[in-house]
């Protein structure tokens, strides 16, 4: 060791020392309201998705197929001015069976979050979103699943407009 | 050479704790003042700061450079503080580096802060604004989701088994009951432990992850001029290296981290360094999960691809073993102040190769030692590369 030593002590506390004022701090919230505009690509993409149609962006230079689609192809930094319609079917690419919530609460029924790579699109290009209607002992990777969607009155252009992704 | 030498002249840290009493400036303090110490320099040797600390959103104050200004020994000197998520603290030596290297200043101190602790209920929330807002955060993810999702695609993309992953958690915490400064280290820590703590989302459970923690950590870099009349042990950084993969992080492989082989390949070159498993002698990757420590392994080309496993069921990974890794106990056993963390590890490779390490120290005169982090969401890959 140096003659100095390097690590410094800190004052360490608990949550006991919070809940019993056994140490002054103080609690707040921060306000954060937004309202996020689709833009160009994202645009396409949730009005296919109120019309039950799931659309990517195609890249002539790259000859790939992208989703979510965007205004420019990473690759080659060319625009992507062509939205195409993809598939509401795919394969899961990976997959988890989550047993908290976002704050570290337990839930009873797990929720499945998957990235599931969309046909049509090029190989690889998956999207987040959920299985059901599933065991989920029985998911694994390379289960091929289809979109549910909401009634169409009840979409409003939003990726929940598919519920889910159940097997087929 | 194109660049000037730097060297790394002094480092400090505090201890990692779950909840510090003290506020982010007087941790920052309290860890440059330590570093300042080792190296018997005081505010008026530095000639500019470089700061890294993760998202505002953790302290709830914007702009928190400046908020943590005063600690950071920032005061009237040129000050920058960068961030790039989980790699910050990697890259912030390397801004510093650039900072001596250009010719620019002769002496800068680089400094890690961070303080999960003030989120409430859980900083984990805090993360939930790197998931897209319109397509991603409608379904209502929670950060262990994307550690969780490619973890599964890394261990059946090369058919790894829960019960091997656990063996990285077990040696890390291991290794950080040695660590004065760690949060959760434990020496008899089994991979039953592991393999039986609480499921989060399979396959992360509660001990494949590291801990929220409060902590900061600083180090000290020199022109070699200075570093020469500073100390006769100057460890000098040979190589760095950062690289950005796409932010479109469903669409990327997510079983190899070529973020980490881009900005590795870039290090190793200007280390000079042709074949990385016989010249890099302690590898501290990053490892906020226990399979993310064998990712970046394969990414720092240390493994081939879906075999970093090895290297910890035949020994080599142990302090004695032909290469250590996380012989600090990584973020996995001293804990996971974002930007303190992986600065930390950078402070290891500087008490390693001089022979500071104390319980830690890796036997047989190391050399050479690679630290490397990575953050964003999940895309950017930060590396050093250190040598006596």
């Amino acid at each position: 060791m140096s003659a100095k030593n390097p690590y410094a002590n800190v004052v360490s506390l608990s949550e006991e020392d919070f809940s019993a004022a056994r140490v002054l701090f103080r609690h707040d919230k921060l306000i954060a309201n937004y309202a996020w505009d689709s833009g160009i690509a994202i645009g396409y993409f949730l009005a296919g998705l109120k019309a039950g149609q799931i659309l990517g962006s195609y890249c002539a230079k790259c000859r790939k197929t992208v989703v979510p689609p965007r205004i420019v192809c990473e690759w080659c930094f060319r625009p992507m001015q062509r939205f195409v319609k993809l598939s509401d079917s795919g394969t899961v690419n990976t997959f988890s069976i989550c047993y908290v919530t976002w704050d570290v609460r337990r839930i009873s029924e797990p929720e499945i979050p998957a990235v599931i790579e969309i046909d049509g699109a090029s190989e690889g290009n998956g999207i987040l979103h959920k299985l059901g209607e599933i065991d989920p002992q029985e998911v694994h990777i390379g289960m091929r699943v289809q979109a549910v969607w909401k009634p169409p009155e009840e979409r409003c252009g939003s990726i929940t407009d598919i519920l889910y992704f159940r097997k087929v | 050479m194109k660049y000037r030498k730097v060297a790394v002249v002094g480092a400090g840290m505090t201890q990692f704790v779950r909840r510090a009493k003290e506020t982010p400036p007087e941790l920052a303090f309290k860890a440059v003042r330590a570093a300042l110490d080792s190296c018997d320099l005081t505010f008026a040797d530095i000639d500019a700061v470089c700061l890294g600390t993760a998202p505002d959103s953790f302290d709830g104050i914007h702009m928190n450079g400046e908020y943590l200004s005063n600690g950071a020994a920032a005061f009237r000197k040129p000050y920058m503080r960068s961030y790039v998520g989980g790699g910050t603290g990697v890259f912030v030596p390397i801004q510093g580096w650039y900072h001596v290297a250009s010719g620019l200043f002769d002496t800068v101190l680089v400094v890690a802060e961070e303080k999960m602790s003030s989120y409430y209920p859980h900083a984990q929330a805090a993360f939930l604004t790197i998931f897209d807002h319109t397509i991603e955060r409608p379904l209502k993810p929670n950060l262990l989701w994307i550690f969780a999702l490619e973890m599964n695609r890394y261990m059946t993309t090369y058919g790894i088994s829960k019960a091997d992953v656990a063996r990285v958690s077990v040696l890390h915490k291991r290794n950080a009951a040695d660590h004065p400064c760690a949060l959760l280290g434990d020496p008899h820590i089994t991979v039953e432990d592991v393999l039986q703590s609480e499921t989060l989302a399979w396959p992360v459970q509660r001990l494949d992850v590291s801990p929220v923690s409060d902590g900061a950590v600083a180090i000290i870099l020199a022109a070699e001029h200075v570093a020469r009349r500073i100390t006769d042990k100057p460890v000098w950084i040979e190589g760095v290296g950062w690289c950005l993969d796409t932010a479109y992080w469903t669409n990327r492989d997510l079983a190899y981290p070529r973020y980490v082989e881009v900005a590795a390949k870039m290090a190793y070159e200007m280390a000079g360094i042709k074949e990385p498993r016989k010249e890099i002698h302690i590898a501290e990757p990053y490892d906020p999960f226990d399979y993310k420590a064998l990712h970046h392994l394969e990414g720092l080309q240390l493994a081939e691809r879906g075999r970093a496993i090895e290297l910890y069921l035949n020994g080599d990974a142990e302090r004695t073993g032909n290469l250590p890794i996380c012989p600090s106990g990584g973020l996995l056993g001293v804990g996971n102040p974002i930007a303190a963390a992986g600065l930390m590890k950078v402070a290891e490779l500087f008490w390693q190769l001089r022979g500071e390490a104390g319980q830690r120290q890796v036997p047989g005169n190391p050399q050479r030692g690679i630290a490397q982090a990575w953050g964003d969401l999940m895309q950017v890959g930060t590396v050093i590369i250190l040598g006596r």
